[in-house]
């Protein structure tokens, strides 16, 4: 009579009595350990985090000690506790081999705790781990199916590689077993084992098969399970299966038509979850096979129009089954079937199912627009639904079914959700709407009134693109402008503080159509009163002071404001603003206010022509992108269109020469938020190899639409005149070298390149060639101290090629020269410009300059 | 399943379940990150969110949330009746369960928990089955014990 034979009865057993006895001895040896409950209880009442800590302390003292004695006793007792005080957060890792110990006793308690113990403390980094694989080989061999039910669930839980591969022959003999209790856990074991480490598949492709043909639920859904990871892990399995599918639908159909079996229903459906698992297999098996599609056609309608939907269970089963029919190669019925229980679902009270509903619209949407298109104004209405979720995911979905035929009040409803939308919408929405408005707008002026609406309802959460859409849109619709204009106006004199980029283009457009402005035809005028021109001033004089306009809108207003003064006749009161700018604090607005007064003083006759209107800019698809229309630097290109083949490659010049800003006016694409400055590294490594760092000078955005409204002037003027360079230079070396004018030279080859703190430079050129012009560089010291580490570092567009040879020196003594040879090969016969770094050291102080050269004559390279 | 979370109103972690391996600290910060966020959702808001790359479905009972991460082609509804599920058996064992009774029994909660799932996936769909085994399981540990003289053996 062995305690083995007859299992873990112990009574009547003489080993087992004697082992009792012993256990007490000791126990009257040492105090008992503290019960878990009481612990638990003690760990409770704890009032602060530190009391907590001192028990937690304690008690982990405690057990350590238990543990280095070798308790044997208690040792359960005392990991439930550790594992009670890892779930707080605690440290617990010393308690792993302990674990061990307890999984390799012979008592089922301690097996059990010391298998949750491995599974809660050990994962698959530690190496414990290792040597867990012995004890679980002989559980695996047990003869107590609970035992073997043990280690299979630990195997299933933190099986690593090698684990699974020392014990996957211990499993694959498991699944075989004649109890099913042992076959359904093996076969989930066998999943996770495949799932882990994919070869070993093969080992299992045998014994799966037969599980198939089981009455007992649970083997049937892990067969389930099991086979879909087989057929998802390879596709020759997944071909090996396909003949099991007429035995999946007979199953499935003998569970819909079985009458009530109390075992596995759950509120009227017979396996919900067995029934999931089915039509998941099906859908896995049926994917791009029509003829396995076919086979599972009937049960899928049979299922779908079946399954009772008043409970949760009913449309669970709805909903697999939807995706199913979404996924394989079903009939046109059968898929109308599905989108019809999807707009179902639309309607349903229970969050959830119209959650599901609207995601798994949103993925097939695209496939059966025409079906999806029914559901549209149920779709509208969850609009305003007021979980964010469902709300974000009709958005969406609005979007995908927006067609010529709708566009309209699909627009109506999307305008009134961007009014109310929560910001984190609002970016996506309104670029969004411009996107489907671009796309399918019925006319013009529709078009104008949507980007207006979308600029007031969105305010400050409009992406730069829609600024430059809108402005590209109305220079381009010469008919429309008188009337934007006045409807622009018409939303600046409403409270606009929080509406930066409306008053961006509405600013421009004043500037630019002031004159419609004011001599408005009636029609145009509708329900807006024209302004006189003093009302427009004063406005403008309201937005250049307010602080709460940041600078770049006050950049447009001051440029629009300029313009205006060719098309006003209150000049006076206008130069009185410009000019109050000229000692602003901000460097962008100084810049302007003191160029912009030039135009008003000594410049006046330029005035005129310089702020003539602009010609209507077209539009500049980017490569596939959805039409990103990439507004600014469109601008840009347009201008310079009179010549297109030279001038293109003069303002692409322009914008290389200016590194970072050009890529910097590229649209940010809708999913793309952040700002596109790895886009500008890489254009100014193609271009500024020698001046990697000087990106680091005008990277801001703001600094960009400096440049582009300061571009667009010279570029304006480009047009009807020939500016004299001097202006040229002021625009873009800015900075302090304003009064440097260049005096162009009309004999050739001298230029004064720089000249500043005693340091000077001429450019001696030379032609050599066809296409290359030899520049002798002379740096000049006319101070009384020594230029030392003097470095001369140039970069030109990347039309050019720049070969620098060595300098005469690095050291420029008092009234001495340096000299330097550089080569540029003009291929393209553009207009070179060049970008200078010049830095040197001087009384200790080192000293660094940049600057910019555009006043090379052209004729050189004739 | 990628794993499941119980955790209180308090964000008192009760039961943790994981179904992959990761690093203690990882699970930690994950945890930490996902009560939270769980946390501060409107109670009419839907049971179901996108987190990282995966779907969390959760829900409250009483005092406790059941919280399940879930891959992206995995059904949520059928996560929810997988909750209701494991609900209904803490229910039936312990008679009309609360949230005490899986503090202080948490080893017993991870007992059931491994009878209903197995590597993150259904491996019994009869309630009378998976009771039946815990049972059996319980005698077991029952007749290690022997009761009279030497009580308070066993965890206590």
């Amino acid at each position: 009579m062995n305690a083995s034979e007859h299992g873990f009865n112990p009574s009547f057993n003489m080993a087992t009595i004697k082992q009792v006895i012993n256990e007490a001895v000791e126990r009257v040896r040492m105090p008992t350990p503290m019960r878990l409950r009481d612990l638990i209880r003690q760990i409770r009442a704890a009032r602060t985090a530190a009391e907590e800590r001192s028990v937690v302390n304690k008690e982990c003292a405690y057990i350590r000690s238990t543990f280095r004695e070798e308790d044997i006793v208690w040792r359960c007792r005392n990991i439930a506790k550790l594992l009670y005080i890892h779930m707080l957060g605690y440290p617990a890792h010393f308690g792993q081999l302990e674990c061990l110990k307890l999984i390799a006793s012979q008592r089922f308690t301690d097996k059990r705790i010391g298998y949750l113990g491995a599974m809660l403390l050990l994962d698959e980094r530690q190496d414990v781990h290792l040597l867990i694989t012995n004890c679980l080989k002989n559980d695996l061999n047990s003869s107590t199916q609970f035992v073997i039910g043990l280690a299979l669930c630990t195997l299933g839980a933190i099986a690593s590689p090698e684990m699974a591969r020392d014990l996957a022959g211990e499993v694959e003999r498991l699944m075989k077993s004649p109890n099913a209790y042992i076959r359904k856990k093996a076969a989930l074991c066998a999943y996770r084992i495949i799932k882990r480490v994919p070869e070993l598949m093969e080992i299992f492709l045998p014994a799966t098969r037969s599980l198939l043909s089981e009455k007992n639920h649970g083997v049937l859904i892990t067969g389930v399970t099991l086979i879909t990871e087989m057929c998802e892990n390879s596709p020759d399995t997944l071909n090996h299966f396909k003949k099991i599918v007429p035995n999946l639908v007979r199953i499935l159909k003998n569970l819909i038509l079985a009458g009530y079996s109390p075992e596995h229903d759950v509120s009227g459906v017979s396996d919900p979850f067995l029934q999931v698992k089915i039509l998941k297999l099906l859908r896995v098996l049926g994917k791009n096979d029509v003829d396995a599609s076919e086979a599972m056609n009937d049960i899928l309608a049979q299922v779908a129009t079946n399954t009772e939907t008043s409970k949760n269970v009913g449309n669970t089963i709805l909903y697999e089954t939807v995706l199913s029919i979404m996924d394989i190669k079903s009939e046109g019925g059968l898929r109308v079937l599905a989108v019809n229980i999807l707009g179902r679902f639309l309607l349903n009270n229970d969050k959830n199912i119209r959650y599901v509903a609207l995601n798994t619209l949103l993925r097939t949407v695209h496939v059966d627009t025409s079906a999806v298109q029914r559901h549209r104004s149920t779709i509208l209405e969850c609009l305003k639904d007021p979980d964010v979720s469902i709300r974000k995911r009709a958005m969406e979905l609005s979007f995908a079914l927006i067609n010529t035929q709708n566009i309209r009040t699909m627009m109506k409803e999307l305008l009134t959700f961007l009014e109310k939308a929560d910001p984190e919408f609002k970016a996506q929405c309104s670029s969004n709407i411009v996107l489907s408005a671009e796309r399918y707008s019925p006319n013009k002026k529709w078009h104008l009134d949507t980007l207006l609406k979308v600029l007031v309802a969105a305010g400050n959460y409009v992406r730069d693109d829609v600024i430059t859409c809108t402005i590209q849109l109305i220079s381009e619709t010469t008919s429309q402008q008188a009337y934007i204009t006045l409807q622009l106006w018409k939303a600046l004199s409403e409270d606009v503080t929080d509406k930066q980029p409306l008053i961006s283009v509405a600013t421009w457009a004043i500037g630019e159509f002031g004159d419609l402005l004011l001599s408005a035809s009636v029609e145009d005028t509708s329900d807006v009163v024209k302004p006189s021109e003093d009302e427009v001033i004063d406005l403008y004089q309201k937005l250049l002071w307010s602080p709460q306009n940041n600078t770049v809108t006050k950049q447009y207003t001051l440029t629009s404001l300029t313009k205006l003064s060719t098309r006003f006749t209150s000049t006076n009161k206008i130069q009185q603003i410009v000019s109050t700018f000229s000692s602003s604090l901000n460097i962008e607005l100084q810049q302007r206010g003191v160029e912009f007064s030039q135009l008003f003083g000594k410049h006046e006759s330029l005035r005129s022509a310089l702020l003539e209107r602009m010609p209507p800019m077209e539009l500049n698809r980017q490569t596939d992108d959805e039409m990103q229309t990439n507004g600014e630097s469109d601008m840009h290109e347009m201008k310079l269109d009179d010549s297109p083949q030279h001038r293109n490659t003069e303002s692409n010049a322009l914008l290389d020469l200016l590194g970072s800003d050009s890529s910097d006016l590229d649209i940010i694409k809708p999913n793309n938020p952040m700002p596109t400055q790895p886009v500008s590294n890489s254009n100014n490594q193609d271009l500024l190899d020698l001046l990697g760092g000087l990106d680091t000078l005008s990277v801001t955005p703001m600094t960009n639409d400096t440049t582009n409204t300061g571009i667009g002037l010279i570029l304006e003027n480009n047009n009807p005149i020939q500016m004299p360079i001097t202006n040229n230079s002021n625009f873009l070396t800015g900075d302090f070298l304003s009064t440097n004018i260049l005096s162009v030279e009309q004999d050739l080859p001298t230029l004064n390149a720089f000249d500043k703190d005693g340091l000077k430079i001429m450019f001696a050129l030379e032609k050599m060639d066809n296409n290359t012009v030899s520049i002798n560089v002379t740096a000049t010291n006319n101070t009384l101290s020594n230029m030392s580490e003097f470095l001369f570092q140039a970069a030109v567009p990347k039309s050019f090629q720049l070969q620098m040879l060595s300098p005469s020196g690095t050291v420029i003594l008092p009234n001495g020269v340096v000299t330097q040879v550089l080569r540029v090969v003009n291929p393209s016969k553009s207009m070179l410009r060049m970008r200078l770094r010049i830095s040197y050291s001087i009384d200790g102080n080192q000293v660094q300059e940049q600057t910019e050269v555009n006043t090379f004559p052209t004729d050189i390279w004739d | 399943m990628q794993f499941m979370l119980l955790f209180s109103r308090q964000g008192k972690l009760r039961l943790q379940k994981w179904y992959n391996a990761h690093p203690d600290k990882l699970k930690k910060k994950i945890t930490r990150e996902l009560i939270t966020t769980i946390l501060t959702r409107k109670p009419k808001m839907c049971s179901f969110l996108e987190w990282r790359d995966l779907k969390i479905v959760y829900k409250r009972y009483a005092s406790l949330y059941f919280c399940c991460a879930i891959e992206q082609n995995d059904n949520e509804l059928l996560t929810l009746e997988i909750i209701h599920r494991y609900v209904e058996l803490l229910d039936k064992y312990f008679g009309s369960v609360c949230e005490l009774d899986i503090i202080f029994n948490f080893e017993k909660a991870y007992f059931i928990l491994d009878e209903l799932l197995l590597g993150g996936e259904i491996q019994e769909t009869s309630k009378k089955t998976v009771l039946k085994a815990i049972a059996s399981q319980d005698l077991l540990q029952e007749e290690e014990t022997p009761q009279g003289f030497f009580e308070d053996h066993g965890l206590g």
